[in-house]
């Protein structure tokens, strides 16, 4: 009788040594139990995917070709540019609404507050780890980003410039143009003056 | 003394299947090595990157995506950029080859998930990854079982928040009862369809 016991012990003690606990950390892959159809052939993003020359699944778009629903016209509000030309558009043109100074900013914290900072000095918190150079969006001395276009500050998000890498492809157009809005607010709260203000407003502020 | 046999052996083996045959046993915890050591514990808590930085199609797509190598380029151009661990991430950048990350959450392929419709209704990252934020090295936190699912879209409400506060992963309602009254509030004025029917996510 004791032997039985001590056989279901070992036993116990066995399957637990070499199973563990739920939750245990673990380099082992998860097990399917019952794998019928859990991995299909079928093509996932960004995974293998022997189909393809260079054993892709997500493959860049052909040449001359665009993705459905992507902005593709030459019109100013894709751009940043004047139709037909070079030229960068000088305001924003599309309707500046308070609906789209919000989303402006819920995007400049997203994607540009780490480097460029809350205020935009440039002072992320990228700043205390290495990264020094950082555009200044008030640019105290040469005021090249406070003159420039509203179009060239759309041009810069969308391909980058110097260090600072391209947001095109995570910022589509309307964003681009929000965040551009709410550049030109950051900027504007250096530079307004208090005739800026509605009369009826003034009083509030110090 | 074949019952007891019978009780003792049986009853074990009874038990390890409910133990171990479950989600929670054969995910939970796993924990792949990454061809970089990436920690989001480093990225998201210590520096404040928000998730949608580098996972940023996951409002408009049903999959998350990982970031290409020249999103990480952004920072890492100036930042570390000698450092061997990154090389990988560097060459990727140069030659375009990806890197060769290694998936950890992976529901079934006839699972359809879609993460837009999750994060543009109050469901935050935490509720199935876990703190993420905190992790050094990306684990499986949670079973992602159907019950799992289930669960949630049985009563969604204790588990939608304000939408800016998604992916605000240590966010905490004022307290459980105001969080879900809150939750019920947004399930009604978005009007949160979380369906139960099969054809939800198995197509």
């Amino acid at each position: 009788m004791r032997y039985i016991f001590i056989v279901w012990v070992v036993c116990v003690a066995v399957v637990v040594g070499f199973a563990g606990f739920k939750g245990d950390k673990t380099r082992r892959p998860p097990i399917e139990l019952f794998p019928d159809m859990d991995r299909q052939p079928k093509l996932r993003p960004q995974a293998e995917n022997a189909f393809f020359k260079d054993g892709r699944s997500s493959q860049l778009p052909p040449q001359g070709t665009i993705a459905r629903n992507s902005r593709w016209e030459q019109t100013a509000e894709n751009t940043g540019r004047i139709p037909g030309g070079t030229n960068f558009v000088n305001a924003i043109p599309v309707p500046v609404t308070s609906e789209l100074m919000a989303r402006g900013q819920e995007r400049y914290t997203i994607y540009c507050l780490p480097c460029h900072g809350a205020s935009g000095d440039g002072k992320g918190v990228t700043s205390k780890l290495g990264m020094t150079l950082v555009g200044d969006l008030h640019d105290q001395k040469g005021r090249k980003l406070v003159t420039a276009s509203d179009g060239q500050i759309f041009d810069t998000i969308t391909n980058g410039r110097n260090l600072m890498g391209a947001y095109g492809s995570v910022l589509d157009p309307k964003d681009r143009w929000a965040v551009v809005a709410y550049v030109r607010a950051l900027q504007l709260s250096r530079l307004g003056l208090l005739d800026d203000i509605p009369a009826a407003d003034r009083a509030s502020i110090k | 003394m074949a019952v007891l046999v019978l009780l003792l052996f049986g009853g074990g083996a009874v038990g390890g299947i409910w133990y171990y045959f479950s989600p929670k046993y054969t995910r939970v915890g796993y924990s792949p090595i990454q061809p970089v050591p990436f920690p989001h514990s480093v990225h998201v808590d210590q520096v404040g990157l928000d998730c949608r930085y580098c996972h940023s199609q996951v409002e408009k797509s049903w999959y998350s995506n990982i970031p290409s190598a020249t999103t990480c380029m952004n920072c890492h151009n100036q930042i570390l950029k000698e450092d061997p661990r990154l090389q990988i991430i560097r060459d990727s950048a140069q030659d375009g080859r990806p890197v060769p990350w290694v998936q950890v959450h992976k529901v079934p392929d006839y699972v359809y998930f879609n993460h837009s419709v999750h994060v543009n209704r109050g469901v935050s990252c935490v509720h199935c990854h876990g703190e993420i934020n905190k992790m050094d090295e990306v684990y499986h936190a949670k079973p992602l079982s159907m019950t799992f699912c289930l669960d949630c879209h049985r009563n969604p409400g204790p588990n939608l928040r304000p939408l800016d506060r998604i992916t605000d992963l240590g966010w905490k309602g004022a307290n459980p009862d105001v969080q879900k009254s809150q939750g019920e509030q947004f399930a009604h004025d978005w009007k949160v369809n979380a369906s139960q029917n099969c054809s939800a996510c198995h197509r």
